[in-house]
């Protein structure tokens, strides 16, 4: 099976004396997995997904993702992996205020330089799936958070990415707006993405992924599969 | 420390980049206000101080005996007008020897008793006044080796040698030699004719024009021609400041911008501090400070480095106004000249008070904000400020981290607006510098006429009153003939064309002491100086003349001049004003033909395509030389000292002004960032590369840029258009258009894009930084 995620040794220390923020950790998650990543705050969760999003390099150790070993990229080739493999889903939603919905979800298709049209069909494509077709030209701030976490989500699959990140994506919502997002990924997993979902919420772990990691002052404490999607 | 110190002490340290733009902007402005105030003290202070002591004279005039009495000449010290008179005094110009046997220049002698009256009281600096026949008084500024008291002076056709008694001082330069009347009176003779001076104080005399109008007054007043000349007070003053006062409108001009220039970056800085720094307001509200501690706070967080800004700006301008005092103090003889302690004082307190106020009005801003207001505004997300900009901008057809960045501006009207007024501010600087460069390189082109002919051929003439170029050889010299020097110019093939020149000293009615004037023979129109009114020589009987001499005698083109020397006295008729500030703007230019004792000094010679100045030059003298001739190829002269400091100053003050303006835009920028600092982690999230981002925020600033470079360009050049002629006025001169048109189509361009290069360069940092910064950390700062 191919291995979307490759982490071999891999450490994170902030400062050099003290112990890492996390690992030394191997692990490796297969293109069509969905992992649920939990453990208390400060376990190393975020650090975790930052290292496999490349927006911040070991100190120890590899990251290969998508087949790319990511650990030595400068930045313009880490921006460029990220645009072309990463889709990004965070807790407060990272929408650009000053953008419409459709241009916030157009603009990492526009940043690969993809056709204006090609990314607007693409775009419209994403919000009819996801149910926001209506908001379109509204600005982010006038949509409920469940809105928003979809247009986010829509955001993060506009360049059909190898590998979709999701960090507390249920953290801000209420029970309904989080319910909604849960279902919408359990969906994207079950069209064949692959997540990886950083949470505190043992319920949304349960719900969504195949397989979920514990981690403990950034070590992994234990690592469950599960039978199938309940 | 008490608490507000604790908060100011924190925010300046927080805000580093800000505070050394504030630091650098009330530097530069208190920098050039120093140096202009000192200049300007220096160029009226003491003239001032003792033309008032003195009850100098507004108008010294000249009249024909001749035609007019001396009971004529009284009337007019009674009429309309005129608060103070005193005269007759009788004065002849005359060259003496000193005890050496040197000649003296052309002196103004005149008869009188004694030095007070109820005008002109001189001040006797040394020994007495003369009390008999046999004695002089000489201006003070004579005084030296030469000049001595106990020494004598010698005049041709008086037997007795004048003894010196003293030394005077006359601050309105009524004359320079003093005698009593009856010795006066022995020096009178047909080379030497005489005048009679009165000399006027006026109820009304601040302004030339005002003096013009006293001056038709009098001569309306005597028999027609009996009024020879005037001499005006404000021209003597203006000699007297011409070394640092062309200087003062320009350094105004520099002080005011950097004045403007640092309240809007001190305005600037404090209302983003204020803006960015909401929910600290609110925090320090909320524990307990006071609207009005909060209000210090802010105002003292601006002044700290305002403070360090204003200690160094009166250092550099100290240092600054040194070279120009210099001149000012040559100018002025033995008197001493330092920045007046007061403009020390005056200048920071006043950068104090504006930096003060400049910071006040966003700082009560951030008084007034209610706690809660305050914490609330600072935690939620942006209004919906500029949306429409993005949503036209994105339409464009241009990659999307361009057409991001120019839509960002909008978000934040007010600092788009202040860094818009840097940015104009800055290309005015550059735009109203690079004009004023030019003007003086073209002062300087207009001042070395010479360096129009490649090639001076000097004949060796130094009979009459023809006296030697500078590099002309002696010795052999007499026995030069110009006539065979004038023939071999002819006879080379290479010879283009030529004029015969000299220059010859002479005194000119209405004009105290001698004048120079240039003689020209042949075609000269390629030599003439630049004129500004009239026309060139044209032959005989006519005359071409500085502004200054126009304005200190009253006269305009049309006007006849007499002219006396040794060979006569003839009248002139001005034909042409010229571009001629050499010898205190008082140069006349005539035809040699007028002065039949002189012959030409040189052949001022343009050669044919293609021919080499050094060979033909070399060619030239090989011939002449056994005749006592010589011949050099000229090189263009690199400009005077002031020309020079003035250049060195302007450079000096615009890249600091221009800086000061990349400042400013660095300072919006920097605020900008810090506040996009989560939109640019998404970005960066999302995949935009370092590339993408710095070009997203240079984005953001070139078209205010381009704006601020449009605006700015046509302010900097009617600033030019304005301050150049009052400079050349302060210098006692128009100016001709080559000196006034020195834009050019492509130069302006230049600018324009110059005002894009400011906004970009002054962004560039913040891009980079923002390129740099991980997307990680940025997005924390949520």
């Amino acid at each position: 099976m191919t291995q979307v995620i490759e982490l071999s040794g891999t450490a994170r220390r902030y400062d050099g004396a003290g112990p890492p923020a996390l690992g030394p950790l191997d692990l490796t998650v297969a293109q069509g997995e969905a992992l649920a990543v939990t453990g208390p705050s400060g376990s190393g969760k975020s650090t975790l997904l930052n290292l496999v999003a490349g927006l911040d390099r070991p100190t120890e150790g590899t990251v290969t993702v998508a087949g790319t070993r990511i650990d030595g990229l400068g930045e313009r080739a880490l921006a460029r992996f990220r645009r072309d493999r990463i889709g990004m889903v965070f807790q407060f939603f990272n929408l650009l205020d000053d953008l419409t919905v459709t241009d916030n979800i157009q603009l990492p298709a526009q940043l690969t330089g993809t056709a204006r049209r090609t990314a607007a069909t693409r775009a419209g494509e994403l919000m009819e799936l996801l149910g926001i077709e209506r908001h379109a030209r509204a600005y982010p701030g006038r949509l409920s958070g469940g809105e928003r976490q979809r247009v986010a989500v829509a955001r993060a699959l506009v360049n059909r990415p190898a590998l979709l990140l999701a960090d507390e994506p249920t953290g801000a919502l209420d029970s309904a707006s989080g319910e909604d997002v849960r279902a919408l990924l359990v969906d994207l997993h079950r069209s064949g993405q692959t997540v990886v979902l950083v949470t505190h919420d043992l319920a949304l772990a349960e719900a969504c992924a195949t397989r979920t990691i514990h981690l403990v002052d950034g070590q992994l404490a234990a690592d469950t599969r599960a039978e199938a999607l309940r | 420390m008490s608490p507000i110190g604790r908060v100011v002490r924190s925010g300046v340290g927080r805000r580093r980049v800000q505070t050394v733009v504030i630091a650098v902007a009330v530097m530069m402005a208190v920098a050039s206000a120093v140096v202009a105030g000192a200049l300007l003290v220096a160029a009226d202070a003491p003239f001032d101080q003792a033309f008032a002591r003195q009850r100098g004279a507004h108008l010294a005039v000249q009249y024909e005996p001749a035609l007019v009495s001396d009971q004529q000449l009284a009337a007019t010290g009674r009429s309309a007008g005129v608060t103070a008179s005193g005269g007759p005094y009788r004065t002849v110009a005359a060259r003496g020897r000193d005890e050496a046997d040197r000649l003296t220049p052309t002196l103004t002698l005149a008869g009188r008793s004694g030095p007070d009256g109820e005008v002109d009281r001189l001040d006797l600096r040394a020994g007495r006044w003369a009390e008999r026949p046999g004695e002089v008084v000489l201006a003070a500024s004579f005084a030296g080796p030469a000049f001595r008291l106990g020494g004598t002076l010698r005049f041709d056709g008086v037997d007795q040698a004048l003894t010196v008694v003293g030394l005077a001082l006359s601050a309105g330069r009524s004359a320079d030699t003093w005698v009593t009347p009856d010795q006066l009176t022995a020096l009178v003779s047909a080379e030497r004719p005489v005048t009679v001076q009165w000399l006027y104080r006026f109820q009304d005399a601040g302004t030339k024009e005002q003096l013009a109008a006293a001056r038709e007054r009098l001569a309306a007043a005597v028999p027609p021609g009996a009024l020879l000349g005037a001499q005006s007070y404000l021209d003597t003053k203006r000699a007297a400041d011409q070394g640092a006062a062309p200087t003062v409108p320009f350094l105004v001009a520099f002080g005011l911008l950097g004045l403007a220039m640092s309240v809007i970056i001190v305005s600037g800085v404090v209302s983003g501090a204020v803006g960015t720094g909401l929910r600290r307001i609110g925090i320090l509200k909320a524990i307990g400070f006071t609207p009005g501690e909060v209000v210090r706070a802010y105002v003292a967080q601006a002044l700290i480095p305002a403070g360090a800004g204003i200690a160094l700006g009166v250092l550099l301008g100290n240092l600054l106004a040194l070279p120009l005092l210099s001149d000012t103090e040559e100018a002025y003889g033995a008197v001493s000249l330092t920045v007046a302690w007061w403009v020390d004082l005056l200048v920071p307190a006043a950068a104090l008070l504006v930096v003060g106020l400049a910071a006040l009005v966003p700082a009560l801003r951030a008084g007034r904000l209610r706690t809660v207001e305050a914490i609330a505004v600072g935690r939620s997300p942006r209004t919906g400020r500029g949306q429409w900009a993005h949503r036209a901008l994105g339409r464009l057809p241009l990659p999307r981290a361009v057409t991001y960045g120019p839509a960002t501006p909008f978000a934040h009207p007010v600092r788009a607006l202040a860094m818009l007024l840097a940015v104009v501010f800055g290309t005015v600087t550059a735009t109203f510098a690079v004009g004023l460069t030019g003007s003086l390189s073209a002062v300087t082109r207009a001042q070395d006429r010479d360096g129009l002919a490649p090639v001076i051929v000097f004949s060796g003439q130094v009979r009459g009153l023809g006296t030697p170029a500078p590099g002309q050889r002696t010795g052999s010299a007499a026995a030069a003939q110009p006539d065979r020097v004038r023939a071999a110019v002819e006879a080379d093939p290479g010879t283009a064309g030529y004029y015969g020149w000299a220059i010859a000293e002479a005194t000119v009615a209405g004009l105290t002491g001698t004048s120079q004037v240039v003689l020209y023979q042949g075609k000269s129109s390629s030599g003439a100086p630049e004129l500004i009114d009239g026309r060139w020589l044209e032959g005989p009987g006519e005359v071409a003349v500085p502004t200054r001499y126009l304005e200190r005698t009253g006269s305009r083109i049309g006007d006849t001049v007499r002219v006396t020397d040794e060979g006569g006295t003839r009248s002139l008729r001005i034909v042409g004003e010229v571009f001629d500030t050499s010898n205190d703007g008082t140069r006349l230019h005539a035809d040699l033909a007028d002065f039949p004792k002189a012959g030409p000094v040189a052949f001022k010679v343009t050669l044919k395509s293609g021919v080499r100045p050094a060979e033909y030059a070399e060619r030239i003298a090989a011939v002449i030389r056994p005749i006592g001739g010589e011949a050099i190829a000229d090189t263009p002269d690199q400009g005077g000292g002031l020309v020079l400091v003035l250049q060195g100053m302007a450079a000096l003050l615009t890249l600091m002004l221009v800086a000061v303006a990349g400042l400013g835009v660095l300072n919006s920028v920097v605020l900008d960032t810090r506040e996009r600092v989560r939109d640019l982690g998404i970005c960066k999230s999302l995949g935009m590369t370092p590339g993408q981002t710095v070009g997203l925020v240079l984005a953001s600033v070139a078209g205010l840029g381009l704006v601020g470079g449009l605006l700015g360009v046509p302010a900097g050049y009617a600033l030019h258009g304005f301050v150049l002629p009052v400079m050349g006025h302060s210098a006692g001169t128009d100016l001709p258009p080559s000196v006034l048109e020195v834009y050019q189509a492509p130069q302006l361009a230049l600018l324009v894009a110059a005002g894009a290069a400011i906004a970009l360069l002054g962004a560039l940092l913040p891009a980079v930084w923002a390129a740099r910064a991980p997307a990680a950390t940025a997005l924390r700062a949520e």
